[in-house]
């Protein structure tokens, strides 16, 4: 199978009620590609009309949908994951143009995770249930999970269908309805969503409407008409988002990201055998989709004694990465997702440079040739230095990793818990009693033993600390779209007696 | 006297939020972190945004006032910032991504004569 850019109409329109319609101001964004910094398509520039008019399709739409069994609501996302895997590589394909990722990833990883991710809030609505306790021998209370209504969900770049699924499908697996804005810098392939599945769902369940943060997003975010936010992204925006809620008292969940810690005890080199094989790869796996993921292990945390011998073993790792054309099958690392960012993301090689990390390798932008040569490409970078540097502290957001030794166990615990931070970490030992003992001590949501990188359905995922709060890719994502319905029932005829 | 300013900001940069507070009024600036576009700072309305003791005040620039969580401070302090802006795109709340341009900070350590100065 060879892959190329797709194609696309000249502009597009926002998904409201089960259509597409043109922004009511009449006006667009252009969107480019980072591989080739050239124009894909126009997008909607929403404004507070088109978030209303998108809300109140929502609010109409939830009257019946509310109502839907869960079989029904099942059998469509059953539906709706069979239309993405049956149109896997166009999707794939449309997303490594819009994001920049090879083509490598988006075919195994990115829409065959959300694929799964539709199937499986497809299955675990069916078995959940209730519950029932009888308090005394005249009074029953009933737990029922209901719907909160209409939710708000404001979506990252970095994965762009996949952080789509993880929002979309919960909410709507629980009878929601949704009115969702994705990233400006990728909307493709929640357009191609819409196009694919429409005449699934009931006409106004799900709405997209693309445009800018401050003109979209915090008339969405901020709405009374809504009963939720979810939010991916930074700090400050995150902040800003439960203010807007706090407001309206309404519930937030919120992902913000990390400064994952990857840490590398002696044992693993103990053997050079496929375990060992595994840690290089696992520590390497901070060029995973150019370094864009909220979890990325961007600090990696070598015990001294292996210092010299595994940091070598890394290097040649990373020196093998291959760079450039994205639709190639053997590329390994693609383009950073726009010029912003990878300006960013040199500014943080400089700085380190300048508090005295020494470049193991990389440190500069890749210049791609051909097609590609306008495309926002970074080398990947190890940079050696100590925790208190910026480059430790600070989410880059690229394929740059700031490495460090430690001595012992409570050096490690304490460097890896020297963040903001609290949503990923690695931990990677042939010791048994660390395998359980360090990553306890970690404060993160999730703890990588052994392995890192892996976003199966049914292990939740979510920060602590500055990361933020709920956990998504599981079924207790569930409940921060349900309310809770107490009936209490008095099966006694006769009155308290107090009046 | 104290003459270290720990915040700056470029011409172009000044020029830029000049443009935004015509339409938008007073403005702050709020240094983020964290995933996607963290790590830059946003310009927003200055009654957007509750500002309390666990904000840091770095200092004004184009009439504006910087911002940075204190957590965050404390691993920033060693480092003298200056906002500039870049073509592009971010996908967060502040107000000048309409205009297609994003700002940004550039970092330098503060030198030892800044670092006395500032009592570090």
């Amino acid at each position: 199978m060879s892959y190329s850019k797709p194609n696309f109409q000249e502009k597009y329109g926002n998904f409201i009620g089960g259509k597409f319609v043109d922004p009511i101001g009449g006006e667009y964004f252009e969107n480019t590609s980072p591989t080739n910094n050239q124009l894909i398509a126009k997008y909607p520039r929403s404004q507070k009309a088109d978030v209303d008019k998108a809300i109140d399709a929502a609010r109409e739409a939830e009257k019946t949908w509310s109502k839907t069994s869960v079989t029904e609501r099942s059998n469509m996302l059953n539906k709706i994951a069979d239309i993405i895997e049956a149109n896997l590589d166009e999707f794939a394909a449309m997303e490594t143009y819009d994001n920049g990722k090879p083509i490598r990833e988006t075919v195994n990883a990115d829409i065959p995770l959300a694929v799964d991710h539709f199937r499986y809030f497809a299955s675990v609505i069916r078995a959940e249930e209730g519950s029932a306790s009888e308090l005394n021998e005249h009074t029953v209370s009933l737990i029922i999970k209901e719907p909160l209504g209409v939710v708000a969900q404001i979506i990252p770049w970095n994965f762009p269908l996949l952080m789509f699924a993880w929002k979309v499908a919960p909410a709507l697996a629980a009878g929601n309805c949704v009115v969702l804005k994705p990233a400006e810098q990728t909307p493709c392939t929640a357009t191609l969503f819409a196009e694919k599945t429409s005449g699934i769902l009931p006409a106004g369940v799900l709405n997209i409407i693309h445009g800018f943060g401050p003109e979209a997003g915090k008339p969405l975010a901020s709405s009374p008409r809504v009963d939720k936010v979810a939010f991916t992204g930074e700090t400050t925006t995150g902040q800003l988002i439960m203010q807007y809620a706090s407001k309206n008292l309404n519930p937030v969940t919120m992902e913000l990201g990390g400064k994952s810690p990857n840490v590398f005890f002696n044992s693993v080199m103990d053997h050079d055998d496929e375990f060992l094989d595994k840690c290089i790869e696992g520590a390497v796996m901070f060029a995973f989709n150019q370094g864009e993921v909220c979890t990325s292990p961007s600090r990696i945390l070598i015990q001294e004694d292996i210092y010299e011998k595994f940091v070598e073993r890394i290097i040649a790792r990373t020196e093998a990465i291959v760079q450039g054309n994205p639709y190639d099958m053997n590329t390994q690392l693609g383009a950073q997702a726009s010029h912003d960012q990878f300006d960013k993301i040199l500014s943080y090689i400089k700085i380190g440079k300048e508090e005295g990390a020494e470049v193991l390798t990389g440190g500069e932008a890749y210049h791609a040739d051909g097609e590609y040569k306008d495309g926002f490409y970074v080398q990947p970078t190890i940079l050696k230095g100590h925790n208190k540097m910026r480059v430790f502290q600070e989410e880059i957001f690229g394929p740059v990793v700031a490495l460090c030794t430690f001595k012992d166990e409570a050096e490690a615990i304490e460097i890896a818990n020297d963040t903001l931070y609290g949503l990923g970490a690695g931990v990677w030992t042939r010791d048994a009693h660390q395998l359980y003992q360090i990553p306890r001590a970690i404060k993160a949501g999730r703890v990588w033993v052994n392995c890192y990188h892996d976003y199966p359905a049914h292990a939740p995922f979510g920060g602590y600390k500055m990361s933020g709060f709920g956990r998504e890719n599981h079924l207790m994502m569930l409940n921060h779209y349900q309310q809770t319905k107490n009936m209490l029932i008095s099966y006694n005829k006769n009155k308290l007696g107090f009046f | 006297m104290m003459n270290v300013k720990r915040v700056e900001i470029t011409d172009k940069a000044a020029e830029l939020v000049a443009k935004i507070k015509l339409r938008h009024g007073e403005l702050i600036f709020h240094q983020s972190g964290g995933c996607c576009d963290g790590s830059a700072p946003m310009l927003l309305p200055k009654e957007d945004f509750y500002i309390d003791e666990s904000d840091i005040h770095l200092g004004e620039i184009a009439d504006v006032n910087f911002y940075m969580n204190h957590k965050q401070f404390e691993y920033w302090k060693h480092t003298h910032l200056t906002v500039d802006i870049v073509q592009g795109r971010g996908s967060s709340f502040s107000l000048e991504i309409p205009e297609g341009f994003r700002f940004k900070v550039d970092s330098r350590l503060f030198t030892e004569e800044e670092r006395i100065e500032l009592g570090m």
